[in-house]
């Protein structure tokens, strides 16, 4: 049989992704080891090539492969935003991987895979679409996790969230199976027109619903399916952790709203009652238990969560309000996570380049008096914290005043004064960061064995976070118009 | 006659089921599985899934109830009291969500609707089998294709975590 041309020009950057990935497999084992960095860069331009084919054809809505893939300017916002953070987390690699001594290009291939599997999911028309991208997208992130096979924690945290994903995957796929019971079809689509007809009449439907719920909820880290990003952010290697805390969290964002709005629309009084008692448990729990962590890699693990919450109130907003204040709602959270994504790789990647002997400084004790000894790298972790806790003029104040804005208009005025309250709290770990490497001197022993281990490719990272946190900032306009402008309605 | 089969076959695949993790034994567990495999397969040719019925037994009983095996012997799992804790929480549970599954569904009842034959279902008269490839190399070519991707990704994940020697 024949592919129509038209189809494989719609997947056309995906095709790009996968090519290249594979290629990088197959050119690993002739690539004389002090070439490797030619592979890296080789995914970096492959990366550049989609942004720029993704770029240019933003616009209108596109289907392909018997409508079961969608191509909108929804779907292309999160690919524009996944390319950048993926190419992010390469560079920040090149020089981690060697490190650690992990330095196999395989890894770049991986991220290649994971972000195809991302890319699918935001563009999926069709659950099971959705589903398989997903999928694509953890089985690619477990082997990541795993990467630092000679180390206990990095194993765990691979098995740990190669069982708990594929028991949320498992709830996400049984409630696929009883919405096309229900539905007759898998298509966002048809869904939507078996919902409008039947809706909460059908207790397939909202068994459905809130198995769909759970199984997106394991994937964003929602709380009370959060259990196993502690220790999987911890185990991992910590530009995996950046990768995973931002990106296959935007990618999960991006296709639970799309489900939510496009499939399950007709229930929005329904499902966005749910989702705000799960955004505000993760709010409050998120927030709290970062306080008590001692582990810097751990208690941005927590804030993660936490941001998730923040994140969800968009999604709470997207269905409780009417029509113009929806769209609101689905491109202030759209901001937050692209906001988000900056300031959280720029702290990962301090925690990654700041060493302590042969390992990872991730200890708070390690960031003691960090100003004295580097000021510039002092001053960015700072930056980023203070991005973090959302204080003006960073990115981050500008994330959280669009949300809680959206939120007011809703008419749910007290939760944006929830989410300000812990925002007030996450300040508290936030600064306590800052306080440890500006107002406390290095003990005499830590000053041998602490060091910045930063390559060049790191830098450009660190410059990058920094700018987009400073940037946004200060001159949002860009990104909150291409968010208006790509917001489903 | 319809009825009988299909109780007989339901009935078998509870006992079944119920057994496996009732045994202590993982051997024994792991058989009662098979039974139940087979029967489910059954429950399958009944409702004219003879390709499904095929899938049931050459994936389940064949490749995964194997690699069970495989595991409890290399294991040599002895008898596991850690979990056993759980029990009680986990009937509690169990017993709460079903009855409240069941309620659910008893009051609200249920619509399921019957998908849309289209050209699927004109291809039916070619048969069962034939009919699912025909659909999956035209209509679900797109996550047929994905699927293969993951199972690629999952190949060379494991070699990659597994392979000696590569450093460390």
């Amino acid at each position: 049989m024949m592919i129509p041309l038209a189809d494989l020009v719609t997947i056309l950057p995906e095709l790009i992704v996968v090519s290249v990935a594979c290629l990088l497999l197959a050119l690993d084992p002739i690539t004389p080891s002090n070439r490797k960095d030619l592979l890296a860069w080789m995914s970096v331009a492959a990366l550049a090539v989609c942004f720029i084919v993704t770029a240019g054809s933003m616009g209108d809505r596109v289907y392909a492969f018997s409508d079961l893939v969608v191509v909108d300017g929804y779907a292309s916002f999160w690919k524009l935003l996944l390319y950048v953070v993926s190419g992010m987390t390469i560079l920040l690699s090149i020089g981690y991987l060697k490190e650690e001594r992990i330095d196999l290009a395989e890894f770049y291939g991986f991220v290649l895979l994971s972000l195809t599997g991302m890319m699918i999911m935001v563009s999926g028309a069709d659950l099971l679409v959705i589903y398989l991208g997903i999928e694509l997208m953890s089985i690619s992130l477990y082997v990541l996790a795993g990467f630092k096979r000679f180390e206990a924690r990095s194993i765990e945290s691979s098995a740990k969230y190669f069982i708990l994903g594929a028991f949320s995957s498992g709830l996400l796929l049984y409630g696929i199976s009883l919405i096309f019971g229900a539905a007759g079809s898998t298509r966002l689509v048809e869904i939507a027109a078996a919902v409008d007809a039947r809706g909460l009449d059908d207790s397939l439907i909202l068994i459905a619903l809130m198995l769909v719920i759970v199984g997106f909820g394991f994937k964003v880290a929602a709380v009370p399916f959060h259990m196993w990003t502690p220790d999987v952010y911890q185990g991992a290697p910590t530009s995996v952790t950046a990768f995973m805390a931002v990106a296959s969290k935007a990618a999960s964002f991006g296709a639970f709203l799309r489900v939510m709005l496009e499939g399950f629309g007709g229930m929005k009084p329904n499902w966005s009652g749910l989702i705000l008692g799960v955004c505000i448990l993760t709010l409050i729990l998120g927030n709290l238990v970062a306080i008590v962590q001692t582990n810097v890699k751990r208690m941005l693990a927590y804030s993660s969560i936490a941001h998730a919450g923040y994140a969800l109130i968009g999604l709470v907003v997207a269905g409780w309000a009417g029509t113009g204040v929806s769209a609101k709602g689905v491109s202030s959270m759209m901001l937050y996570l692209a906001v988000y994504s900056f300031m959280t790789l720029g702290a990962f990647s301090m925690v990654a380049i700041l060493r302590r002997g042969a390992n990872e400084g991730e200890d708070l004790d390690d960031f003691t008096g960090l100003a004295k000894r580097h000021k510039g790298a002092a001053f960015l972790m700072l930056l980023f914290m203070v991005s973090l806790a959302g204080i003006p003029p960073t990115a981050g104040f500008i994330g959280k005043f669009y949300l809680f804005m959206a939120a007011v208009n809703a008419g749910l005025t007290w939760l944006a004064v929830v989410g300000l309250i812990f925002a007030a709290v996450s300040a508290f770990y936030y600064l306590r960061i800052v306080m440890v490497m500006y107002m406390r001197e290095p003990s005499p022993d830590q000053e041998g064995e602490t060091r910045l281990a930063l390559s060049p490719t790191a830098t450009v990272v660190l410059a990058l976070a920094a700018a987009g946190v400073v940037i946004f900032g200060i001159y949002p306009w860009p990104l909150v118009s291409l968010t208006a402008s790509a917001a489903l309605p | 006659m319809a009825t009988f089969v299909f109780l007989y076959f339901a009935a078998v695949i509870v006992t079944a089921a119920s057994l496996v993790v009732l045994l202590r034994n993982p051997i024994y567990s792991a058989l009662s599985l098979l039974v139940m495999f087979f029967h489910v397969a059954g429950l399958y040719v009944t409702l004219h899934a003879e390709f499904l019925a095929a899938i049931q037994i050459i994936v389940y009983a064949g490749a995964i109830l194997v690699l069970y095996l495989f595991v409890v012997m290399l294991l040599n799992v002895k008898r596991e009291e850690r979990y056993n804790q759980q029990g009680t929480v986990a009937v509690f549970l169990g017993v709460v969500l079903l009855t409240e599954a069941v309620l659910l569904a008893v009051s609200r009842g249920f619509a399921v609707a019957t998908p849309d034959p289209g050209p699927e279902g004109a291809a039916k008269a070619v048969g069962n089998t034939e009919s699912i490839g025909e659909v999956l190399y035209s209509t679900y070519l797109f996550p047929f294709e994905i699927a293969s991707l993951i199972l690629l990704v999952a190949m060379i994940g494991a070699v990659i975590l597994s392979k000696k020697g590569i450093m460390g």
